[in-house]
This record gives C-alpha cells, structure tokens and sequence, in this order.
C-alpha cells in the first residue's frame, strides 16, 4: 500500500497547518467583509477534512499496528523523524475529532462577521494548534518533538489572548506563557540528558540500560516539563485563568486536548525506558491523588463556569496519573494484571476526558454567548430557553462524575478494579495502593456536588438576571457538534466492550518491555459486557417508566412554585452556586483562602452586608505571586544604580578601571619585601 | 431462575413494610397506635393515582429525577444479596457499579430540586451533596476491608465474609466496619440522628426538603424508591451481622425478610430515643463513619 496511513496522517499535518492561509490572505483586502464569512467556512472545511483524513489514518494504524513507518532523514540530527504507533495514534484520534468539532462550532461561537479584527487569527492558530499537536505526537526524534511541541505552545499562547483588550486576559496570557516556557526549559534539560545518556536525540529504547541518576534525572525533568502542560497539582496555576480567558472553542481544545499532551509526553519518556523503579509508580499515584482532590475542591469554590471547568481538569488529570501510577506500579513489581488495568484506565481516561470536557466548555461557551456573562449567578433557568444546549451540557456533567450509563464510569471503573488489584493476595504495597480508592470515590462525590451546583445554577430554576432571562438557543451549528460529542460519550458507555481491541494493540506496544512479557487483553480482566448491559439497562428502565408516567394519560397542571407556601418567590430566593458550595468550602477551609464572613448584621438599620465565596489559586496568588513581588522589591534595591546617567556610568567604568588596576599591583613583591624587613 | 424471581418479588413488593415497620416502632414507643403496617402501600397507590401538578419553573429534569432514581435503585437492588447468597447480577467489580449507581441517583434528585428554583430545595440538595462526600469514603473501606477478608470483587461472595471460618483477626474488623455501616445506612437513608423523615417545614432537613415540589405520581415514584433504598441498604448489613445459613432456600428467604424486618424496628429504636443532631455536626458523625470503617480495613491489612 503506497498511502499508509502515516502518510495520511502526515497530509493532515500540513492541510492543518495550511487551513489559516484563506483566512490570512483575505484579511486586509477591501472585500473581507463580504467575502469574509465565505473564507471562514473554506478554512474550517480545510480544517475538517484534515481531521477527518487524520482520524482515518490513526484508527487504521491503532488497528493494524505493523503498519509501515516513514524515515525522513535529517542529516544534521540523525533520522527517523517521525513514525506511527498505536500510542500516538491514539492520542492523535482525540486531537483531530476534537479539533474538527470545535472548529465547526466556532462558525456560530465566533463568526467573522462579529469579530472582524481576531477572527483570522483565531483561525490561522487554531489550525497551527492541530498541526503543532499531530507533529509532536508522530514525532520520533527530540527536535521534531520541540518543533510541534513550541507550534502547539504559541499557537495557544495566541488563541488565549484572542480578547487582549481585557486586562484579566493579557494577565492570563503572560503567566501561561511564562509557565508554558519553563516547561519547555524543563524538557531541553531532559531531552540533553537524553542525548547525553543514550547517544542519540531518538526517540528511541536505549540499547544499554541507563545509570539509576540518569533514569532519576530523565523522570524528575519529564515530570517537571511534563506535568506543568498536563496542569498537575501544583504546576496547574497557570491553567484556570488560561483555561477561562481563551474563547470557548479554544477552551474545550486546550483542557480536552492539549493538557493530555502532557500525559503522551509522560507516558512516552517513561515507557522507552525498559524498567523504573517502584518509587516512580508511588510518587505519580500520590501526586495524581492530590490533583485529583484538591482540582475537585478549588472547582467548587469557583463561580465563573469556565474556571470551574479548568479546575475539573486538573482533577480528572489527576485521576488519569493515578491510572498511570497504578500501571507503573504493576510494571515495576511485574504484575500484569495491575499494569493492564492501571494503563487502561489511564489511556480511556485520556479520551473520556477529552470527549465529555469538551462537551462541557462547548455547552458553557454557549450559554456564555446567550447571556454575556462567565458568572454562574447570573445565568440560570437557561434549560428553558436553551433546551439542547441544557441537555448536553447534563450528559457532560454526569459523565464527568463518572455515573454509570456513561463513558466516566468505564475508565474510572478500571482504575478502581487496578486499585482494589492484588489485595486479597497480598501483593506487596496492595493495601497502600488500595487506600487510592476511597480518595478516588471522595474526588467522585465531590464532583458530582460541583456539576450538580454547576448545572443547576447556570441551567436550572429561574432566570438570575435580564440577561439570562433573554436568552435564545445557539445556532444549530454549534449544537451539531456538541451532540456528536454527547452520543459518544454515551456510545462509550453503552458499549464499552468495542474497547479492548483498541487498548490492547497501545497496551502491547507499551508493555512488550523485558520486565513483563506478553500482557492478558483487557477483555479478560474487566467485566466490560456487564457494564454494557447496565447501562443499557438504566437507559431502558428510564424510558419505560416515563413512558409508562407519560402513557397514563395526565394532564400535569402548571402552577407557581409551592416553596412551602411563598406568595411570591423570587429568582434572589434560589440557592447560589456560592450558596451551594458553602459547605463542602468550608470542609475543606483549610486549603482553600476562606472566603470572607460577612459583616456581623446590628441594629435596626443594618448596613448592606456582602460575602465573597471565590477561592483564589492556591499556587499563583499565594506563592507565586507574593515570591515573584519580593524579588522585584529586591530588585528594585538595585535600581539607584541604574538611572539612565551617561555620567554615571562613566563613573562606573572608571570604579571597575580602578578596581581591575588593582590586580597590577605586585601584592607577592610587597609581601616579600615585608617578610624581608 | 426461580431464585432471581423471588428475588425480583421481595426486592419490589418488600421495601414499603420496612418503612411501616418503622413508624410502627416509632408510635409505640411515643404511646400512640401509629399507622397501620401496610400504610405505605395505601399511601404510594394513592399518590400513583393522583394529577400531576408541575411547577412552572420546571423542566423535564424535575421529572427525570424521581424516574432515574428509582430505575438506579433498583438496578443496585439486582447487585445485592438478599436471601440467597448469590445476588442475580455479580461479576468481579460490582459493588463500585452498585456505588456509582446511588451516584446517579443522587445526581438526579439532586438536580430536579434545584429545578424548582426553590431556597428550600436548593438547601436540601447542598447538604445531601455535602454529606455524601463523607459517607461515599466510608462505603468504599467498606468494600476494601471486605475484598481483603474474602479476596473476592464481587458484592455477594464479600458480604458472606463472616460466614468464612472465624478468625480472631477478622472479629475486631467485622466490628468496626458494621458499626461504620450502619451509620452510613442512617445517613443515606435520611434517619435520625442525621435527617428527620417526619417533617419537611423546617430549614434543617435533607431528603425531605429536596421533594418538596414533587407532587402526585412523582412523590409516589420518590416514596417508593427510598424505601427500595433502605431494603437494598440493609442487605448491605444483613448477611454481615447474621451469618446463618439454612438448609432449605424458602426458609433463607424467610429468615431475610424476617431479619430486614427486625433491622427496621432497630432503625425505628434509634429514632425514638436520639434526637436529630445539628446540621454542623453531621459531618462529625460521618468523619465518625469514615474512620470506623477506615480503621478496620488498617486492622485487616497491619
């Protein structure tokens, strides 16, 4: 077969990459507002056969993995640019099924008639991203990883100050950026250590098993570099405020997509090495079960509907590198079945999360849009108005919590069959590992308040403000793709036994290492059928007793809101989303800021009293922030001797003159004359 | 196959006699008659009967959230024992579908209270998510303390882990993880001390003040899907604290109903003589639960 399907995907890369230029080349003429629309549909269509030819070609070589892979040689650095394994195929699928929907949505979320002065650039980055994203995926060798990785890192940097005229976003923009390149930092570090150790920039297994510093070194940089793209624990803070600055559409790309970058870059470095040692397992299942909680805490203390989102992906991160903790753990002590169960559940994780994640800040950009506000309190009662809309961003949220007849319930049950692995046998560290679980069932609870304060404060009950009360569904285009979104979220779920095949062609390909052998399929160690017949069980046992409720012949008389007898409830009368999250805030008070009690109300005439429930960010506005002003106080020490005076530093040179004259003087001699006397 | 249509019988005909078992208790011990046994089953046939009256706030979630829930509880119904040691529906790894099941219930009623746009809805629906938060934990050391006795993933085979042979190392365990239990079977179920079921005007209940709004054939579905909840619940406790065994499967069958109805009237004990406690101090006797059940999985595993 001459086009396999690395070559597909290499053609995606480029018509991606290429899909902005209309859009660029229109930008200035004179006709850009007429033919404006137009070029925005050409370039998004460029777009979507890209996807969909990218998609095509990843499935098929996740399929048929012995597919052939292409050397291009680069003299300079070596070969083997790129290639294709079911590993980056499977991270390619999300990039450009994704990709593909987001970009049809942003014909209705940003049109260019609306924003004439971004939208060509919104279009000619968004593309980049892709392109950026699928190079570093296939790349096999360091420089082509940097050169997408760098693509993808700017690229967003642009996407997220689209609306720079907004002093909030050109913050968010600088302290992504500044993160997003000490990241990079971080992974020249690794990739040089690489090179040093092993003898080549390839992406390769080494020939000759590694020092145990060298392994350290590669794990803690690849952590470092790494974990701040995936928005980890404590390297995440740059994320909410990037996360909620960026247009909807690029939103649901950054925390579907390309956070999970992090995780492939992860999974990649650790996987070419042949073994590692326990503790890597134990630090990824520790720090994922922090992310996983504190995400999950800082979510709920959130009001803006898009932070809160961001925050949800540093813990569902967080639940994937328990996954990936698990499976290092079993690689480690050669168990096969934890390593089967941990890694799957890591990799479904990856894509669940991409999937119902975006759904989520596709159905938020799009009840953002009708009502003009990011604030939860002022939303509301859109389910009314927005009926499409309401009910996707519902599958979102229940996937998200990981209920059963969907897709979250699949990948978090493998991760918790991983944990509940090896403890009736006691298996060494099987009881520590064990203890992962109620953490994992505590993120669960904890998410599922979030999304029920989330969904009911933005989509339920009445109407909080005018705006909200005004508000109008979205265009059908940007409710396509958010159903395509929530049927596969509910396919997965339905039929979560269409998996196995998919996984074990990645997980063979990660597992085939010397310390493991052949690994059992995944089929035969989750009970993936049964899941499939529960949820297929909840939804028919749903419709049938609505039907049989509807089929009873009723007529429902609609009245007021009884409300234990209020006469005229109002919209202020409804809980808040601060309201509903007062007490899980003040549970967890001790990690959180707490947020201000309100002034003690006294006298007759009380004054008006205000209670402030955003928690900050635990990282930027506690350490980061006050670290980065100290050092500029000190800084600021060192400007008396800066002040622009040509004079002065005249004055200056003729110091370091004087002081260097100082070495000619001949100190031995005059010692020795000394000495002598 | 006759075993899973007794089954099936007892786990929908059963769940309304608890209730009344209940509040029978309860009248005796305040010095009244109290209701007929059976009232719960007049009272939910009555309410099946009735119109339908909708807030005009709502949306379709408000009636999804009665619906949902009681197709979840009874799907978790088919994952648990009841009298015969093996549940309908087991396979390694159910008792966290059986969690995630009540998850998606509560996900529901929680949801359709907040549909109403109502301060007291939205204020039952904030507690019960916060509790939860405390006693979802608490269930899953559960699970881990009894995988680790019974080295099986499956609900049934977990909870005969006292009808192993005895060991001394698995008594002190057993105790702990019971007690835990049991406390989370309150909590879920909405008992005192952690909600009062009998009253729904004050600012201080849960379940109660979430379906406030529910009216006709709706407060029927929700009235019979919590008290399906608490048989599925007990069954939980059940086969843990009486590990008999009969040689003859009606007289298993009998000796369950007989023992649910006993952990009723045990339910309707602490209710007469412990007073609800404030709302502040749940999550005390939750983190209580949590730690209960913690400990005697650290017991297990030493």
């Amino acid at each position: 077969m001459t086009l396999g399907a690395p070559s597909l995907v290499l053609a995606a890369i480029a018509l991606a990459a290429a899909s902005g230029l209309p859009s660029l080349a229109l930008r200035r003429r004179r006709s850009a507002p007429r033919r404006g629309p137009w070029v925005q549909r050409l370039s998004t269509s460029l777009l979507v056969l890209a996807c969909a030819a990218g998609c095509v070609g990843a499935l098929a070589s996740i399929l048929e993995p012995a597919s052939p892979s292409i050397v291009l040689p680069w003299k300079a650095v070596g070969d083997s640019l790129v290639g294709l394994d079911p590993l980056s195929a499977f991270f390619l699928l999300p990039v450009f099924f994704v990709g593909a929907l987001s970009s049809i949505y942003a014909l209705g979320y940003w049109p260019q008639a609306k924003h004439p002065r971004t939208s060509a650039r919104l279009q000619v980055f968004f593309g980049l991203l892709v392109a950026g994203m699928a190079l570093l995926l296939v790349a096999r060798q360091a420089l082509a990883f940097l050169i997408g990785w760098e693509a993808m890192a700017l690229s967003a940097f642009f996407l997220i100050s689209a609306e720079d005229a907004r002093e909030e976003n050109r913050r968010a923009g600088l302290v992504y950026m500044v993160a997003t390149h000490v990241g990079t930092l971080a992974l020249f570090g690794l990739f040089a250590l690489w090179r040093a150790s092993t003898g080549s920039f390839a992406l390769r297994a080494p020939a000759l098993p590694l020092g145990l510093g060298a392994m350290n070194g590669i794990f803690l940089l690849a952590l470092l570099g790494f974990g701040l793209k995936a928005g980890m624990m404590p390297l995440h803070f740059w994320l909410p405020g990037a996360h909620a600055a960026a247009p909807s559409h690029v939103s649901a790309m950054l925390s579907g997509v390309v956070l999970k970058m992090g995780i492939y870059g992860l999974l990649r470095m650790l996987f070419l090495l042949p073994s590692s040692p326990a503790a890597w397992g134990w630090i990824i299942l520790a720090l994922g079960a922090a992310s996983g909680l504190l995400g999950v805490v800082f979510a709920l203390a959130q009001h803006d509907i898009k932070r809160l989102l961001a925050y949800h992906s540093v813990e569902n991160i967080g639940i994937i590198l328990m996954g990936l903790g698990l499976a290092l753990l079993g690689r480690s002590s050669g168990r096969k079945e934890l390593f089967v169960l941990g890694l799957a559940g890591c990799l479904l994780h990856v894509w669940n999360h991409s999937l119902f994640k975006s759904l989520l800040f596709l159905g938020a950009g799009s009840a953002v849009r009708a009502t003009g506000t990011r604030a939860m309190d002022r939303m509301g009662g859109l389910a009314k108005a927005m009926p499409w809309t309401s009910a996707f961003f519902l599958v979102g949220a229940a996937a998200i919590c990981g209920l059963p007849p969907l897709n979250g319930f699949v990948s978090e049950l493998l991760i918790y069959l991983g944990m509940f692995n090896g403890l009736a046998t006691g298996a060494a560290g099987a009881a520590m590992a064990a203890v992962a679980a109620p953490i994992l069932a505590m993120i669960g609870a904890l998410a599922l308040a979030c999304f029920v304060k989330a969904s009911g404060a933005a989509f339920l009950g009445v109407p909080r403000s005018p705006e909200a009360a005004r508000a109008k569904e979205s265009p059908a285009v940007m409710l396509v793709p958010m159903a395509a979104l929530a049927v596969t979220c509910a396919l997965i779920g339905i039929a979560p036994w269409l998996l196995p095949p998919l996984l074990d062609s990645v997980i063979a390909g990660l597992g085939s290492g010397p310390s493991l052998g052949s690994v059992p399929s995944l089929g035969s160690l989750a009970p993936l059928a049964y899941v499939g017949a529960a949820s297929t069980a909840i939804f028919a046992l749903a419709a049938l007793l609505a039907l049989t409720l509807a089929r009873s012949g009723r007529r429902a008389r609609t009245v007021m809101t009884w409300d234990c007898g209020y006469a005229a409830p109002t919209a202020r009368m409804q809980y808040t989303a601060s309201s509903f999250a007062r007490g899980i805030v003040g549970m967890f008070a001790w990690v959180l800021r707490a947020p201000k009690e309100p002034k003690r109300l006294e006298g007759a005439f009380p004054e008006p009293a205000s209670l402030h429930g955003e928690a900050d960010d635990a990282v930027l506005d506690r350490v980061l922030l006050p670290a980065f002003r100290g050092l500029g106080r000190l800084s600021r020490w060192s400007h008396r001797f800066q002040q622009g005076l040509a004079q002065q530093y005249v004055l200056y040179i003729l110091i370091a003159l004087a002081l260097l004259s100082l070495t000619l003087i001949p100190y031995d001699r005059i010692l020795a004359l000394l000495a002598v006397n | 196959m006759i075993q899973t249509l007794i089954h099936l019988l007892v786990l929908l005909v059963l769940p309304p006699l608890l209730l009344g078992f209940i509040n029978k208790t309860k009248a005796l011990f305040a010095g009244r008659r109290g209701p007929p046994l059976l009232q719960v089953y007049f009272d939910i046939s009555k309410l099946l009967r009735k119109g339908l009256v909708l807030s005009e706030t709502t949306t379709w979630v408000f009636r999804a959230g009665p619906i949902v829930t009681l197709a979840s509880v009874a799907l978790a119904g088919l994952l648990v024992p009841l009298g015969s040691p093996l549940a309908p529906v087991a396979f390694a790894g159910d008792m966290i579908l059986f969690a995630y099941l009540l998850g998606l219930a509560r996900f529901f009623t929680t949801a359709a209270a907040l549909d109403t746009g109502s301060a007291f809805e939205g204020m039952g629906s904030a507690r019960e998510v916060t509790f939860a938060c405390l006693s979802e934990p608490a269930l899953f050391f559960v699970f881990l303390a009894l995988a680790k006795q019974t080295g099986s993933l499956s609900l049934g085979a977990m909870l005969g882990a006292s009808s192993l042979p005895f060991s001394a190392a698995f008594a002190a365990p057993l105790v702990l993880v019971c007690l835990g239990l049991f406390v989370i079977i309150l909590a879920e179920t909405c008992r005192i001390p952690v909600d009062d079921p009998t009253t729904h005007l004050e600012l201080t209940m849960i379940h109660e003040a979430m379906i406030l709004d529910h009216g006709g054939p709706l407060l029927g579905i929700i009235e019979y899907g919590s008290a399906m909840k608490l048989l599925v619940l007990e069954s939980l406790l059940l086969r843990l604290v009486l590990p008999l065994r009969f040689e003859s499967a009606w007289l298993e069958w009998g000796f369950f109903v007989a023992q649910a109805l006993l952990l009723s009237v045990a339910i309707g004990v602490v209710e007469s003589i412990m007073a609800r406690l404030r709302m502040r101090r749940v999550p005390y006797l939750l983190t209580g639960a949590l730690l209960l059940c913690g400990s005697g999985f650290v017991l297990l595993v030493r």
